[in-house]
């Protein structure tokens, strides 16, 4: 077993892990945080995207040891304040989810994909963009609509 | 997945060393293959090194090579301006790797390492005649891939880093897996600045491979029309619910040319 630390939406954690711990799995049930989702489980789906010091990865496919240290943002530190981040306000108005499960890894996705490629996003890129993150119920139109409109209210 | 001893050196030689302590270890970089083939219980290792700690990235772009660290993630390479100028064919392939998620973590020195046949950074390394450096030595690309999965590397060896030669024009084209990205075939057609163009083919053989007809007619004439008739032989070549060897010669020849089209 390991001890960790790191910061999880701006707040200081720790934990003891073993080696084979996931990230995923610390955030879900050392922390309790069950907004990252595992759809997967194969690095395929992307309901498990978290932001590691700034930059979006798959959360199943990372090891809690190797994030020692690490700032972690996921889908509960979007919201500030009890008021939606813009993101998810626009995936509300634009209809951009039906079960959800998929959600967290779409919202992390996008709000990584602004802080790369800025607020006007045509619509070619964005699909480009979401090839990590897979959506079984909305067929992405509405998806797409969302980041859009979410990206210019950032 | 199995349990197993983690380790998180910070010196190349401690790496080594805890390698040759383990009883059934693997170098980690990104992790982006070896963790998936874990869950799936395919390998299960005494113990990870994770070279995450060697802090082994960057890339170093000049007018006559572009030497990227092991430890350099796609997505580094991708957006790097010294790269998009030298070696446009390098940062575009480096763009299509896997999803945007993956290149954040994924790294070129553990690509190479895995070897996976259908793996995109093996056809810029041998279509561009490039040098990968080892803790050991210096390996030139086209002896580094010896079989599925299985490269020139010592077991304690780790990559450093990889140098491209600057081409005169190169372009990179594949027809990737619509779910797994990775590249069915995958074609890098380079026009190296001593003259000579170099054709390597990812996703369709067991390892990248060159295809000399093609590179000889190329290097008479550089044209699409040069090679339109030149078909590699299906035989040998990869079979798997996705593609059949026949389909996937088509595809070198198609992309081949669509390659030299865009080459620049």
């Amino acid at each position: 077993m390991s001890a960790i630390s790191m910061k999880v939406n701006g707040k200081a954690v720790c934990g003891t892990v073993e080696p084979r711990t996931l990230l995923v799995e610390f955030l879900r049930e050392n922390l309790g945080l069950t907004g990252t989702h595992v759809g997967c489980d194969t690095s395929q789906c992307g309901a498990c995207v978290v932001h590691v010091n700034g930059k979006a990865i798959k959360s199943c496919t990372a090891l809690a040891v190797a994030c020692d240290g690490a700032e972690v943002t996921t889908v509960e530190g979007l919201a500030k304040n009890g008021k939606l981040h813009p993101m998810q306000e626009a995936f509300r108005e634009h209809h951009g989810l039906q079960c959800g499960f998929c959600t967290p890894g779409m919202l992390m996705a996008a709000v990584d994909l602004v802080k790369r490629k800025g607020k006007k996003l045509d619509e070619a890129t964005i699909r480009h963009e979401l090839e990590g993150n897979i959506c079984r119920c909305t067929g992405y139109h509405n998806i797409v609509k969302a980041i859009q409109a979410g990206a210019e209210n950032m | 997945m199995d349990n197993f001893n983690y380790h998180r050196p910070s010196k190349p030689a401690d790496a080594a060393k805890a390698m040759k302590k383990a009883k059934d270890g693997k170098f980690m970089s990104g992790g982006m293959t070896l963790l998936p083939t874990m869950k799936q219980g395919l390998a299960s290792p005494t113990d990870i090194i994770d070279l995450g700690g060697l802090k082994n990235s960057g890339v170093t772009a000049a007018a006559a090579k572009v030497v990227v660290k092991a430890g350099t993630v796609h997505a580094d390479v991708a957006s790097d301006k010294g790269v998009k100028k030298a070696i446009p064919a390098l940062a575009k392939l480096a763009s299509g790797i896997g999803d945007p998620h993956v290149r954040n973590r994924g790294t070129i020195g553990g690509s190479i390492a895995n070897n996976d046949p259908a793996a995109d950074y093996p056809a810029a390394v041998v279509g561009l005649g490039a040098t990968v450096q080892t803790s050991a030595r210096k390996i030139p690309g086209d002896k580094f891939f010896t079989g599925m999965f299985e490269t020139a590397l010592k077991s304690d060896e780790i990559v450093s880093a990889v140098e491209f030669p600057v081409p005169k024009r190169a372009a990179y084209v594949k027809f990737p897996n619509p779910a797994s990205r990775y590249a069915m075939v995958g074609v890098m057609v380079a026009e190296l600045k001593d003259g000579s163009v170099r054709v390597a083919v990812t996703g369709a053989g067991p390892k990248v491979f060159r295809v000399p007809e093609m590179e000889k007619a190329l290097q008479a004439k550089f044209s699409a029309d040069a090679i339109a008739g030149i078909q590699v032989k299906a035989k040998g070549l990869n079979s798997d619910i996705h593609a059949s060897p026949e389909y996937r010669a088509h595809l070198v020849n198609v992309l081949a040319r669509r390659a030299v089209a865009a080459a620049k």
